[in-house]
């Protein structure tokens, strides 16, 4: 399957994506990861979509603050490492009683090849807690719309920070040893 | 060196602001805003360092049609130091980023911050991609400033050299989901600031 082909059984980045625009999430900041690369490729050609790319994750927190302040919805994506940039700006949305939506690709779990990805990647789920983040994990690519969804509605619907983290053995682990790109 | 008082300086600045919309960093910038007044249009952090700037991009994208004034301290800028890349890129029209600059970590005890010592914050942000960038020094200076954060159709970053003196603190509420649904109550009415 190439890039542009879309299944609506096997593509979570086209579910996540379509409800994005169901739920009006109009501003996407991210800091990239290869796991996040079609989404981002969908949401940067979607006209009614602003994206915004990022030099540290804790940005598109602070950014996603300004962005309800002003009365529009924003989503952050990144990959497990930048979970822990995020710490004091999250303290940001939990004071001022304000949704925060983040989607999470997990490095350093399953299968993983880089040893420097393990640390942050296996306390992610346990920093997002402590900093007051809801943490819905996915695992299979059955489960991507349906969390989405519970998340997008926990964060907007009643004001709470959520992130969604894709596990490794959703989006596939990398192993430059082996020549995967 | 020709140094401003900052609160002199601001109400320069803030004078018939009209519906400017003003986010300011956390320490001295708040209490500066807070000594000359509390209105529903003024967003004060009180934390989440390095991220002024950065609400304001949120503000500005989300509000074009508003005018967005950041506020900070060098401290606050240094450390949200890459946000002038992720702004420039994004290039708001109507955000503007003023940097009350007195080479102080003035919450602290008064340490020198990087601009003491050598780091140039209007240089900054035109290396990362701001053209219009200025630095204040005398009146005439931050009333042209002023004039062009009203009028100018592009995003400008000003860093205005203030003397480091401590002046008393004026203290704007703290808490944050008030301040959060006072300006939201403002920019889009009671019914949408109720909604998520």
């Amino acid at each position: 399957m190439t890039m542009n082909e879309s299944n609506p059984f096997t593509d979570w980045a086209a579910q996540v994506h379509a409800l994005f625009k169901t739920n009006r999430i109009e501003l996407i900041s991210f800091v990239p990861d290869g796991g996040h690369k079609r989404l981002i490729e969908l949401c940067q050609n979607d006209s009614e979509m602003r994206t915004v790319t990022l030099t540290t994750e804790e940005e598109g927190v602070a950014f996603a603050a300004g962005a309800f302040l002003g009365g529009k919805r924003a989503a952050l994506l990144m990959q497990s490492s930048g979970v822990g940039n995020c710490i004091n700006m999250l303290s940001l949305p939990r004071v001022c009683n304000m949704p925060f939506l983040a989607l999470v690709t997990m490095r350093g779990e399953w299968g993983e090849f880089n040893p420097w990805q393990v640390p942050m990647g296996s306390s992610s789920e346990k920093v997002l807690d402590a900093c007051g983040v809801l943490v819905y994990r996915v695992e299979s690519i059955e489960q991507v719309a349906s969390t989405m969804d519970a998340a997008i509605q926990f964060a907007f619907s009643s004001r709470q920070r959520v992130a969604v983290l894709l596990g490794q053995k959703l989006i596939g682990a990398k192993n430059f040893a082996r020549g995967d790109k | 060196m020709n140094r401003l008082n900052r609160r002199d300086a601001l109400r320069e600045i803030l004078r018939e602001r009209g519906d400017l919309i003003v986010v300011t960093g956390l320490g001295s910038p708040a209490y500066d805003l807070a000594s000359i007044g509390n209105a529903p249009l003024d967003f004060p952090l009180w934390g989440a360092m390095g991220g002024a700037a950065m609400v304001g991009l949120g503000l500005a994208l989300a509000q074009p049609q508003h005018r967005v004034l950041v506020l900070t301290g060098d401290g606050e800028m240094l450390m949200g130091i890459g946000s002038l890349a992720t702004i420039a890129a994004q290039r708001p029209r109507n955000l503007r980023i003023v940097v009350l600059d007195n080479e102080r970590f003035g919450e602290t005890g008064q340490q020198r911050t990087h601009t003491a010592m050598g780091t140039d914050l209007e240089i900054v942000a035109r290396g990362c991609g701001i053209e219009n960038t200025r630095t204040i020094r005398n009146a005439a200076e931050l009333a042209a400033l002023r004039q062009d954060i009203h009028s100018l159709d592009d995003v400008l970053c000003a860093v205005v050299k203030i003397s480091p003196e401590e002046l008393p603190r004026v203290l704007p509420p703290r808490d944050g989901a008030y301040l959060t649904h006072r300006l939201r109550e403002a920019l889009l009415g009671t019914e949408r600031a109720l909604e998520g």
